[in-house]
This record gives C-alpha cells, structure tokens and sequence, in this order.
C-alpha cells in the first residue's frame, strides 16, 4: 500500500460561543514535507492545531493524524506527534541542558539515543555554548529554540507547531527552520502556524485561512504567479506625491504606500506602466524605477480576501 | 533648522556593569519620518528605547525627543510621546469609550479637549456606531487602531510602535499603515521597532543595531542594494538535503538558507561562483534546474549583517 497522507483534514468544523473558529477546513499534509498553515489572530489556526493534537473535538468533519481518527484514538495520536504550543513549557530555573533532559525522560528516550540526539540539535540551533544557562534566561529566540529541541528529543512521526517564531528576530528564525528542513530526512511530517506570509514562503505548500475558511491551497510558488504582471513597485522619494499624480488611472485595484515607494495592484502592469510613468513625470514626481514585480503571498491573500468578501456581500 | 529633526542621539552609551548593551550610538530621525530600528534579541534596541522614552537614565552620551533632554527632563519627554506595543495595553473588559477615556486621564488631557479627542479616535479607528462594546469584542485590526487611537490623545510629536501590526490579517495591516502614514504627513515623527521585515518595508529610513553598535542604515530600496554583505542566488536542485549539505561545506558559499523547495545562496561574486557552485553540485550527483542571482530582501540584508558573529557570552 502506498504510504498514506499524515495528516487528512476532511470538513472540519468547530463553533464557540458566538464564533465559528474553524468551518469546513479540508487539507492533506504528506510526510516529508513542511506545511503551512498561514493566516491573521483568530483565523482559526490554533483551534485547528488542538484539534489535530486529540485535545480538542471538533464540532463536525474528520482528522487522521498519522493514520488515526483525533477523535476515536487521541491517545494513539499523542503517541505519534510532538506539538509545540504557543506556551510551551520550559523549566526557567532549569539549565538547557536539564531542561531537554527533563523532556527526553517523559517521552522515554534512551540515553544513548538522547545524548546524540541533543548533541545534533544543539549544534543546528547554534546553542552549545548556551547549555549551562538557565532557560529563564534565554533570549525570545533561544527560548523557542530550546522549546523546539525538547519538542524533537524524541521522533514524532508528525510535528504540529503554533506559531512557533513569534516574536523571534530573522537570525534565530533561519535557525529555527534549518532544523525544521533536517527532520525532513527523517520522513516528518510538519505543519507549522504563522500569521506572517513572508515566513510562509518557507513552507513546501501553504494552507491561507481567514476566518476559519481556506482561501487557497498550493505552493508558494504557484500562488503567487496567479498575480503574475499584476503588481507594480514604484520607487521614490515622495510617495504621497506619487499616489496623487496617479490617482485615477484605470485598472489601478489598490495602492499603498511603503517607505520609499508605493505597490499597486493593476490589471495589467505590462500596459500600464507607462501611463504611470507619464502621469509621475507630469507632475514632476522624482522616481528612480517602476517595474513589474512578483506578487508577495500578502498581495495574494488581500486579493483573495477583497475578491472573497465582494462574493459574499456583493 | 532647530525642528529638522525629533529624535537626535550623540554618542548614546548604556552599560550594565561591563557590558555595553548601547555602545555609542548615533543617529537621527528627522520631523515627519517613519523611522525603523531594527536588530536582533538582545542587541541594544529595547535599552536605546527606554533610554529615549525617558525611563532608564544613560550612563553617558546624550539624547534629545523633540529638543528635551532625555536624562534631564524625563518627564517633559514622556508628556511628547506615544507609545504602542504589539501586547495592546488595552483593557479588554472595558469599552472603546471607557478605554479612551482612561488614556485620555492618564496622559492629562484636558476636561474641555477630551470629547472632540474622543470623537477624533473614534472615527479614525473606524469604531462609530461601536463606542459601547466591549473592546474584548473587537476583531484584531479594530483593536490596533483603537491602541493607536489612545496612543496618540495627548498629540504626541513622537510616537513610539513596537511590532505595531504582529498577528493582524494583511488588510488590516495595510489600513493600518495607511493611518501612520497620514500622522507623519501632519509631521508626527514614527518610531518604530520591529522584527517583522514586512513592517520595516513601511519605513521611511532604517537604522540595523548589532551587538550595541549601529552597522547599517538608509531607505529599506538602498539597503537591499548596499548593505548586503556578498550577492544572493537562487537555486534549484535536487534532491536538496544532500545539496544543503554541499553548499554548506562549500568555500564559495557563504550562507545558505532553505525556501521551500529552493535554496538561497550568499556568494561573495554571483558571476564567479555560478559556475563554481555548478560543478560543485554536479560532482555531488545533485541535478540543478536553475540557479541565479535574485535581489535580495531586507531579511536577507539584516541576516547577512547579524548572523556571523557569537552572540556575547555575558548574560544579560
């Protein structure tokens, strides 16, 4: 038989009072590969991670995490997954070293396994000269590192992470995901939150929700040529001054402004540029480029989200 | 001209004990400016912060917020300023209106000003019609724009955001920074701090810290353009864990980062080393589809500028 998928979300659906969090979700993450569940506060993506993890039930709809239903079998499931949730318990007045202990103890690791184990972790994280120090002590981004190797101190079969770089600066964060891509040789499966879309760009493929809905799923990639010629970058000094030289132009969907330029979002950028550029050098705005650009998962997401709404409510 | 500038630092020094969380820093933001700090966990952008906002005294150097001496006139400094952080320092079980009204108390402002300021961050946050619910009841973006709202009662000249927009959808964020935008055009200045290289994209001008020391700045298009350390490629290859592994021994490449089904190579020479990484990988058995060289992000920028050197080993 062919391996089947790690995780098979089917319909899944779960209400609190006065808020669907989650509505009719459906994906399938394959071992071996890292997937993202992206998305704004409140789109859904913790509720969806507790509900994979067996420690919450869902409403209606169906989840197997490595071949188990959440709901029938959430002790085999556990036994499957590590799942590192947002507030993931370090020991602050125990050293890194005690700490990752401690974790390899609950989960049963052989010391010989162990030793290595966090050895190999310890060196991807780039935090063996750290391992005397007190956890309390740990930066932001050492925190949730260490909170990832005592996740990884055993080899789940699937690895559920909420949210795990918030508040992580990009140095700890690129650490984060090289070990993230090393357990993929292992054959784990990963699915990871986030709300920001630039990190999203890491993920092998991408889940967007809002409000508890898919918007799309796919890769990265792919996502992002469905806006190809759609966006504009325009750089300049006086951006305030190039969105009122432009403002009119038709087939201009959005404008907003950066901090030296502006993006658009156009129908056609190939035929419209250089009516934009026109219109700028009428009004003696200074600009050093416009150019057609790829389009950023943010742009495909309030794209989908506008184009979304305009269904719903038009 | 006294008023070019809000924000100007001179040879700013923080020590705790030996070591100097602010080693001489420099800078200035000017009146009207979106201006982004950015570094790393620990680098010394917290301490300059409390240091500007006039809650923690400098050891020596100076600072001046719109002309009034940090260490002199603290309090002068904080009656100048807002500040808002990503963990809102709103109350969640009191309304809009009541939590308007208990920043305006708490930043002083007046009996006779309070209601026109009422009505003002009502309508900016898009909150009329609202006033009465409970602020616990607000989607995210509401939320935000309610903080900055009572961030702002008192007509700060400086406004302090730390990781404003962190979890908010994308349209929120854009509806955000379309309201920041709008304040500095009135000549607020904006000061902001942020991990998020999508909120640095907002800033006018950008100052990188590191280790206490200032090692980059300019507009986010001229750092993507200087600032990097070496050029970037693209590559695609496979199978990629061995290739990974390759690039990482290699002497050509200097960082490697992994994107999804791709790899994102630091080269000191793009030109030179494509054909060097080519053969590279071909003798590793390891067939490459494209490889290229690609403007580089901010975040590429601020990695290649912060990632090579330990973190200090006194504990903070």
């Amino acid at each position: 038989m062919a391996e089947s998928a790690a995780i098979v979300v089917r319909d899944l659906s779960r209400s609190f009072p006065g808020v669907k969090a989650v509505d009719g979700l459906s994906f399938d993450v394959k071992y071996g590969e890292i997937f993202g569940l992206v998305g704004p506060d409140g789109a859904g993506k913790t509720t969806t991670m507790r509900i994979l993890a067996g420690i919450l039930v869902p409403n209606s709809g169906t989840a197997e995490v490595a071949g188990f239903d959440v709901v029938h079998n959430p002790e085999r499931v556990k036994q499957q997954i590590s799942y590192m949730s947002q507030r993931f318990g370090l020991y602050e007045d125990l050293t890194v070293d005690e700490n990752i202990r401690f974790y390899a103890e609950v989960f049963d690791v052989k010391r010989t396994v162990y030793k290595q184990r966090s050895e190999q972790l310890l060196q991807a994280a780039d935090m063996q000269p750290f391992r005397q120090r007190l956890a309390g002590k740990l930066s932001g981004g050492m925190k949730q590192k260490l909170g990832l190797i005592c996740a990884l101190i055993h080899t789940p079969r699937v690895l559920l992470l909420d949210e795990p770089t918030n508040g992580v600066d990009p140095v700890s964060r690129r650490d984060f995901w090289k070990i993230l891509y090393s357990l993929l040789g292992e054959g784990v499966a990963i699915l990871s939150s986030t709300a920001y879309l630039d990190e999203a760009e890491r993920c092998h493929r991408v889940a967007l929700v809002h409000e508890g809905r898919l918007l799309f799923c796919d890769q990265p990639d792919r996502l992002k040529s469905k806006l190809q010629n759609r966006v504009i970058a325009v750089s300049t000094s006086d951006p305030r001054g190039a969105r009122a030289a432009i403002a009119g132009t038709g087939g201009v969907r959005s404008v907003v402004l950066v901090g030296d330029g502006m993006h658009l979002l156009v129908d056609d950028a190939a035929r419209l540029m250089p009516s934009l550029s026109g219109r700028m050098d009428a009004a003696h705005i200074p600009y050093s480029s416009v150019e057609a650009v790829t389009a950023s998962l943010d742009d495909v997401f309030v794209n989908a989200v506008e184009s979304d709404e305009e269904v719903a409510h038009g | 001209m006294a008023d070019e500038y809000s924000v100007v630092v001179q040879d700013l020094v923080k020590l705790f004990g030996d070591f100097a969380a602010v080693d001489s820093v420099s800078f200035q933001a000017r009146t009207g400016e979106i201006f982004g700090f950015l570094g790393p966990n620990g680098a010394g952008k917290s301490t300059t912060i409390r240091m500007l906002c006039g809650l923690l005294h400098p050891t020596s150097g100076t600072a001046s917020v719109v002309g009034i001496d940090v260490a002199k006139q603290p309090e002068r400094v904080r009656q100048n300023i807002g500040y808002m952080s990503q963990k809102f320092s709103l109350y969640n079980d009191l309304t809009v209106e009541e939590n308007i009204r208990f920043f305006g108390g708490m930043y002083q402002v007046s009996d006779s000003q309070i209601a026109e300021r009422l009505r003002w961050a009502v309508r900016m946050a898009g909150l009329e019609g609202r006033e009465h619910a409970l602020t616990a009841t607000l989607a995210v973006g509401w939320k935000q724009r309610l903080a900055l709202g009572c961030a702002v009662l008192h007509k700060p000249k400086v406004l302090f955001l730390d990781e404003p927009t962190s979890g908010v959808d994308p349209i929120s964020r854009r509806q955000f920074w379309e309201l920041i935008h709008e304040m500095a055009a009135t000549g607020v200045t904006v000061f902001v701090t942020t991990h998020y290289m999508d909120e640095a994209e907002y800033c006018n001008r950008l100052v990188l810290i590191y280790h206490g020391k200032i090692v980059a700045s300019g507009s986010p298009t001229e750092l993507k353009r200087t600032a990097m350390k070496g050029e970037l490629l693209l590559i695609e290859c496979a199978p990629l864990g061995p290739a990974l592994e390759a690039l990482e021994k290699s002497k050509v490449a200097t960082d490697v980062a992994v994107f999804g089904n791709a790899l994102h190579v630091v080269v000191p020479n793009a030109v030179e080393a494509v054909p060097l990484l080519r053969s590279e990988l071909e003798q590793n058995a390891i067939s490459v589809t494209r490889m290229e060289q690609i403007p580089a992000s901010l975040e590429d920028v601020f990695v290649s500028l912060t990632a090579h050197e330990p973190a200090p080993a006194v504990p903070r």
